[in-house]
């Protein structure tokens, strides 16, 4: 399965809504940094407004995704994470420290704007 | 040992099925969501040690219900190498597989029970409750 990834105006924008798998996980990972370097998008926002469930391999995948981005010159904000998203993951011990978030999809576009200004 | 079911562990993509089984008896047995998750999430950390490390094995679930409480429990069962030393895997930041997985110490504390027996050349069984409060 692949995930969609949508382009508008200089950003990117993906909504994951299904239940990741690894494997899933890693091509979207590779999709999305081939899909940065062919568009030459300066941000990205992942929603995860429909993800109920994120574990360590999962949490793995899309902290890495942010630093790769990163490193290729694109902020990545990851939006919509949900309360008992939040808490697994705190609870699992991991603190996505230096991963920037937004409460949603909107919220996560305004950080970006004020990002790429700077 | 009477489990309602089981989900057998043999490639990747069984890690997801194990953990929307357990979800959706999680969800049967009256679990609020956030249980729900930290339920599904512990299954998806057992689930990948099994697949990791042992290669094959299995994911039982049995709702208990007895006069006073109520709950789910989970066994995580295989015959791979064992663990070495289970008081060291049950340090937090502990890993032999350069971090892929947050490790038993996180599926600790998403679990309120927890009992890991293992023994080297023949296996490892983890067993883990949740109470429905």
């Amino acid at each position: 399965m692949r995930i969609p990834i949508l382009k508008l105006h200089n950003y990117l924008l993906i909504s994951i809504q299904i239940d990741l798998d690894d494997q899933t996980a890693i091509q979207f990972q590779e999709d999305l940094l081939s899909k940065i370097h062919e568009s030459g998008s300066t941000g990205v926002v992942i929603d995860l407004t429909s993800v109920d469930i994120i574990d360590s391999f999962i949490a793995k995948v899309l902290g890495d995704v942010v630093s790769m981005s990163d490193l290729m010159g694109a902020k990545v904000v990851l939006t919509g994470i949900q309360p008992a998203v939040a808490m697994t993951l705190i609870d699992l011990g991991i603190h996505l420290q230096d991963v920037p978030t937004a409460l949603d999809l909107e919220q996560g576009l305004i950080k970006l704007r004020q990002e790429l200004e700077e | 040992m009477d489990f309602q079911s089981c989900v057998n562990i043999k490639k990747e993509w069984d890690i997801v099925g194990a953990r929307q089984l357990g979800r959706d008896i999680a969800k049967k047995i009256g679990f609020g969501t956030v249980d729900q998750a930290r339920i599904a999430t512990a299954i998806s950390e057992l689930a990948r040690n099994i697949y990791l490390y042992a290669g094959t094995g299995k994911v039982c679930f049995e709702a208990i219900e007895d006069i006073n409480e109520r709950g789910l429990r989970i066994v995580a069962m295989d015959e791979g190498p064992g663990i070495r030393d289970v008081s060291q895997v049950m340090e937090d930041g502990f890993s032999t597989s350069g971090g892929l997985g947050a490790g038993l110490p996180g599926v600790k504390r998403l679990m309120d029970d927890f009992d890991v027996i293992s023994r080297q050349g023949e296996g490892t069984e983890v067993r883990v409750v949740k109470w429905l409060r």
